[in-house]
C-alpha cells in the first residue's frame, strides 16, 4: 500500500515536471548561462532555507529558463544544515540555499560542498563570499531595530544592540531568539565581541526581551504597541510597506550603523552537495541564483532582501547596503552550534 | 493536532469477552493464533521504537551532558508551564463538559440535540486553526491565560462526548432512591450521579491531558512556551541534538506521569446495574423559569468555539479574495493530505487487526502487555515520534529515509489505538461460533476470520479507519518533521503561510480542513450516541 502511494505520488510530480518542461520548451528558448546542461527527469532537490515565496520564485524562473526541474524542502537555517550533516554523503539534497551564513559554514566544515564553478564565483564580489569558494552569497539582509513611534523617539533609541542588556529596557524589546535568523545576529556579536560579553548580553534577553516565533510576529506585536521595539531584519517592514502596512504602519526602523554588531549584514548563501548526483543541473542552479536571473528577482519582487551579485541592483525602496556602516565578518567564522549551545545555556532554547 | 485517542470508558456494559476465554484458550496453541500472535507481536515491538530511542538517547549521551541538558532552569520553566497548563485547563473542560452534557441529557433544554452535536463539532476545527482565528479577534490574547482560554474550546468535546455517553446510560431508578430517601436535586446530583460519571470523567480528561502535552501549533501561535513547542525550537536549531531529545525524554515522562495519575484515579471499582429488566428512559428535568439563563451556556460555548474559528475564517477568505485560492498549490496539498489519510487509516486498521483479534479471542497476560505497548506509544506526542523516527532512518534505515513509508510509520505508531478500539470492539461482536462453524465447513483458520469475523466487524473498522483518516489530515508536527520532499499537506501548507503572517492565504486550508473533518466529526458523535442505544 505504501508503495502504491509514494510510486503514485512520484508519478504525479512527473507528470507535472513533463507539463512545466513542454510549457518551457515552448515558451522559451533556453537561457545562455545553463545551455549545455540537459534536464534530467528527476530534476534537483534544493534545501531551502530561504522564505519560501522568494525560493519558490527563484525557482520557477529557473525551471522556466533551462527546463530543470526543482524540488523544495523548505526548513529553516540550522535545521537543514545539520541535516545535510547527518545524512552526510546520502543526503538526497542537490543543492542548499540558506537564510543566513552560520548553517553554510556549518555544511562546509562538514567538507560536504563542492567547489563551485569559477564563473559562478565571478558574479558576486568577494566580500559576500568565502575565500575558498565552497558557496556564494545569494542575497543579504540587514539587522535593524524597529520600533513604535508612539512608544520611542529618536533620542531614546539604543545607540548599540548591546544596550538592550541594560535593565532600563527590561520587558521593553522582542526577538524571535529560536530562529536562524536572530541566531546568525548572535554569531555575529560572538565574532565581534566575544563569548564572555556574548553570554552575558544572552542572560541579560533572557531578562529582558519577550521572545516571539518569527519575525513578522515581532514587527505585528510592535506595530500594535504590545512592545516598544525588537531586533528583526530589514525586509519584513519593507514588505509589509509594499503591501498593506497594516502590520508596520506604528513602525520606523532603527540602523545602528558605526559596525555596531547591531549593524549586521546577514549574507544568505547557496552551494552544492558534494554528494549531488545531478551536480551539473545544481551547479546551473546556484549560478542561475547568483547572476542576473536571480538576483532580479530580488530587485524587481516582493522579498525586500539585498541583491548581492556584481552590478546588480537591490529594490529601490531600501537603504544602499554601502551606507549601512555594518561590520566586518568573516561569514565562514559564524558558529551556529556554539550559539545554540549558548542559547540553551542561558534559557531561551 | 496531536496524535492520541484514548479509549472512552464504558460504563456498565456486560464484559462481553468473558464468555470466550474457553474457546480462545483452546485455539490459543494452533497455528492461527501462533501467526496472529507474531503480528501482534511485530507491532508491539515497532511501537516500542520511539521509546527505546529516547532511553537510547540518553544511554548514549552521557550522564553529566544529560543532567546538564534536563536539571536547568529552562527546563523548570517548561515544566511549570506545562503542569500549568494542564491543571488549569482540564478542570474548567470538566465542569464545562458536565454542565453541557447534563443540559442536553436531563433537561427540556430547547434545541438539546442540536445543541448536543454542537457541543462535538468543535473536533472538527484543527487546535491550531482555533489558535490562528482568537489571535485574528485578540491579538493581544498570549501566555497561560490565552493558552488555558483555546485551549478549553478546542478540546472540551473530549470530555463532553464520554460524559454525555455515560450520562445517557444511567439508570434513573438510583437517583429516584437516593430522592425518595430525602435527598435534594444538588445533593443527588454530587452524591449519586457524578461518582457514577467518574470513569467518563478521568478518561476525558486524560485524553485531553494528553493533548495538551502533544499540541504544537496552538500554543506557537498565542506565545505559550511547552516541552513540545521547545522541542521543535531545538529541532529547528539543532536538528536532532541531545538537547531536543533530552527535553523529548522528560516530555515522554510526562505522559507516564499523567497515565498513571489517570489510573490512580480510575481506581479498580466499577459501577454496574443490577436488577431485572431494562432501565426506563430518565425524566427529563424542567427548567423553567431558568431555561433562558442555561440557554446562555450552550449558546455561549458554540459562539467561542464554533462562532470564532468560523466568522474569522469567513473574514480572511472575503479579505483574501479570489487572490488567495491558488489552486496549483491547494489541489496538490488536497490530493497529498487525502492520499496520505487514506494510506495511514487502511495501513493502521490492517495492523490493528492481529492484535484486535488476539485481546478479544485469546486475552491473556501477555496479550494485554502487548497491547499495552501500542497505546502507550498512541500517548505520546508527535514530537517526540517524530524525532526518534527521523534519527532512526537517518542512521539505520537511509533507504526509508524521507520516503511516505517513514510518514506512514508515523502515523501508524500515533493512531493505532484508534483503529485498534474500534476494531475490538467490532470484533467482540461477532460471535466466535459462527467462526467455527466456517472452520467445520472446511475453511482453514485464517480464511474464517476473513470471510466471517473481519466482514462482521467492518463496520467497526471503517469508523476506527475514519478517526485515523481525522488524525492524520490534522497532523502538524510529526509531518513537518517527516514529510517526503515536496509533499505539503493542507495542516504544513496553511503553517507555512500562518507563520509568515500571511492569514489570509492560510484561510483556504485551514477551511478545506474543516470540510474534511467534518463528516469524520459526525461519525464521532453518531457513534457515541449509538453506544448508548440512542
Amino acid at each position: 500500500m505504501t508503495f502504491t502511494l509514494s510510486r503514485s505520488c512520484s508519478r504525479l510530480v512527473t507528470g507535472a515536471a513533463s507539463v512545466a518542461l513542454g510549457a518551457a520548451l515552448m515558451a522559451a528558448p533556453l537561457a545562455a548561462s545553463a545551455q549545455a546542461v540537459t534536464p534530467s527527469q528527476e530534476g534537483i532537490v534544493v534545501y531551502n532555507a530561504q522564505h519560501t515565496s522568494l525560493t519558490k520564485a527563484w525557482a520557477d524562473g529557473f525551471t522556466r529558463d533551462t527546463g530543470i526541474k526543482v524540488t523544495l524542502r523548505n526548513g529553516s537555517d540550522t535545521e537543514l544544515g545539520n541535516q545535510i550533516v547527518q545524512e552526510g554523503t546520502a543526503s538526497p539534497a542537490d543543492v542548499f540555499l540558506t537564510e543566513n551564513s552560520p548553517a553554510m559554514a556549518l555544511v562546509d566544515s562538514a567538507g560536504l560542498f563542492a567547489p563551485l564553478a569559477t564563473d559562478t564565483l565571478a558574479l558576486v564580489p568577494s566580500n559576500f563570499r568565502p575565500a575558498n569558494g565552497h558557496w556564494v552569497g545569494i542575497a543579504a539582509r540587514s539587522t535593524v531595530f524597529v520600533y513604535n513611534k508612539s512608544k520611542l523617539t529618536t533620542a531614546q533609541l539604543p545607540k548599540s544592540m548591546m544596550d538592550l542588556a541594560n535593565p532600563s529596557w527590561k520587558g521593553r524589546w522582542a526577538a524571535s531568539p529560536a530562529g536562524a535568523d536572530f541566531q546568525a545576529i548572535v554569531s555575529a556579536m560572538l565574532e565581534l565581541k566575544g563569548e564572555v560579553a556574548t553570554a552575558a548580553w544572552l542572560k541579560a534577553m533572557k531578562v529582558n526581551a519577550i521572545a516571539y516565533k518569527g519575525n513578522g510576529v515581532v514587527l505585528k506585536a510592535v506595530n500594535a504597541g504590545q512592545i516598544d521595539g525588537g531586533i528583526i531584519y530589514h525586509y519584513y517592514r519593507a514588505g509589509d510597506q509594499a503591501k498593506t502596512g497594516e502590520n508596520s504602519n506604528n513602525t520606523e526602523v532603527h540602523y545602528f550603523r558605526n559596525q555596531d554588531p547591531g549593524a549586521f549584514v546577514s549574507i544568505s548563501g547557496g552551494g552544492v552537495l558534494a554528494s549531488s548526483k545531478h551536480k551539473a543541473e545544481a551547479q546551473a542552479f546556484v549560478q542561475w541564483v547568483a547572476g542576473k536571473g536571480g538576483q532580479d528577482v530580488l530587485k524587481n519582487g516582493d522579498s525586500y532582501e539585498y541583491a548581492v551579485g556584481n552590478g546588480a541592483q537591490s529594490n529601490r525602496r531600501l537603504v544602499p547596503l554601502a551606507e549601512l556602516q555594518a561590520p566586518l565578518v568573516e561569514p565562514t567564522r559564524l558558529n551556529s552550534k556554539k550559539v545554540s549551545d549558548l542559547m540553551t545555556l542561558a534559557g531561551m532554547l | 493536532m496531536s496524535a492520541i485517542l484514548v479509549s472512552f470508558p464504558v460504563v456498565g456494559t456486560v464484559p462481553v469477552a468473558a464468555g470466550l476465554p474457553p474457546a480462545g484458550s483452546r485455539l490459543r496453541r494452533k497455528r492461527p493464533v501462533s501467526w496472529v500472535g507474531s503480528a501482534a507481536m511485530v507491532m508491539a515491538l515497532l511501537s516500542l521504537v520511539p521509546l527505546g530511542f529516547v532511553v537510547w538517547a540518553a544511554l548514549n549521551t552521557g550522564w553529566p551532558t544529560v543532567s546538564a541538558l534536563i536539571f536547568r532552569p529552562r527546563v523548570a520553566e517548561l515544566l511549570l508551564n506545562t503542569a500549568l497548563l494542564v491543571v488549569c485547563t482540564v478542570p474548567v473542560c470538566a465542569v464545562l463538559a458536565v454542565a453541557l452534557a447534563w443540559l442536553t441529557e436531563r433537561s427540556d433544554l430547547p434545541g438539546a440535540r442540536i445543541w448536543s452535536w454542537l457541543a462535538v463539532a468543535p473536533l472538527a476545527v484543527p487546535a491550531f486553526v482555533h489558535s490562528y482565528a482568537w489571535i485574528t479577534v485578540a491579538p493581544g490574547l498570549q501566555g497561560l491565560a490565552g493558552g488555558v482560554l483555546v485551549s478549553v474550546v478546542a478540546y472540551f468535546p473530549f470530555l463532553y462526548l464520554p460524559v454525555s455517553a455515560a450520562l445517557r446510560r444511567l439508570d434513573p431508578g438510583m437517583e429516584d432512591t437516593a430522592a425518595s430517601l430525602g435527598l435534594g436535586p444538588w445533593r443527588v446530583f454530587f452524591r449519586v450521579v457524578l461518582p457514577q460519571l467518574r470513569l467518563a470523567l478521568c478518561g476525558g480528561a486524560l485524553l485531553v491531558g494528553l493533548h495538551l502535552l502533544a499540541e504544537y501549533g496552538l500554543y506557537v501561535m498565542i506565545r505559550f512556551d511547552t516541552f513540545t513547542t521547545a522541542i521543535v525550537d531545538q529541532f529547528q536549531s539543532s536538528y536532532n541534538g541531545p538537547a531536543a531529545n533530552m527535553l523529548s525524554g522528560v516530555l515522554v515522562l510526562c505522559c507516564f506521569a499523567l497515565l498513571s495519575l489517570e489510573s490512580w484515579a480510575r481506581g479498580d471499582a466499577r459501577y454496574a446495574r443490577v436488577g431485572t429488566g431494562a432501565a426506563r428512559l430518565p425524566l427529563l428535568r424542567r427548567l423553567r423559569g431558568t431555561t433562558a439563563l442555561c440557554l446562555a451556556l450552550p449558546v455561549l460555548t458554540t459562539a467561542l468555539a464554533l462562532g470564532v474559528p468560523l466568522v474569522t475564517l469567513g473574514r480572511w477568505l472575503a479579505a483574501g479574495g479570489a487572490a488567495v485560492w491558488r489552486l496549483d498549490e491547494i489541489w496538490p496539498a488536497v490530493w497529498q493530505t487525502l492520499a496520505l489519510g487514506v494510506a495511514g487509516a487502511l495501513l493502521t486498521t490492517l495492523a490493528a487487526v492481529p492484535m484486535a483479534w488476539l485481546s478479544i479471542r485469546a486475552p491473556g497476560r501477555f496479550q494485554r502487555v502487548l497491547e499495552a505497548c501500542n497505546y502507550l506509544v498512541g500517548s505520546l506526542p508527535g514530537v517526540v515520534v517524530a524525532l526518534a523516527l527521523v534519527t532512526v532512518t537517518v542512521r539505520v534505515a537511509m533507504p526509508i529515509y524521507q520516503t511516505a513509508v517513514t510518514v506512514l510509520l508515523a502515523y501508524l505508531l500515533m493512531f493505532l489505538p484508534r483503529a485498534l478500539i474500534s476494531l475490538r470492539a467490532g470484533i467482540a461482536q461477532a460471535p466466535v461460533e459462527l467462526e467455527h462453524a466456517a472452520r467445520s465447513l472446511g475453511r482453514t483458520p485464517a480464511q474464517a476470520i476473513w470471510a466471517i469475523t473481519m466482514r462482521l466487524a467492518a463496520p467497526s473498522a471503517a469508523a476506527g479507519a475514519a478517526l485515523v483518516a481525522l488524525g492524520i489530515t490534522n497532523e502538524l508536527t510529526a509531518t513537518l518533521l517527516l514529510a517526503p520532499n515536496g509533499t505539503h499537506t493542507l495542516a504544513t501548507s496553511f503553517w507555512a503561510y500562518s507563520s509568515e503572517i500571511d492569514y489570509a492565504a492560510a484561510a483556504p486550508y485551514a477551511l478545506i480542513m474543516v470540510l474534511l473533518s467534518l463528516p469524520m466529526t459526525w461519525l464521532l458523535y453518531t457513534q457515541s450516541k449509538r453506544t448508548a442505544g440512542r
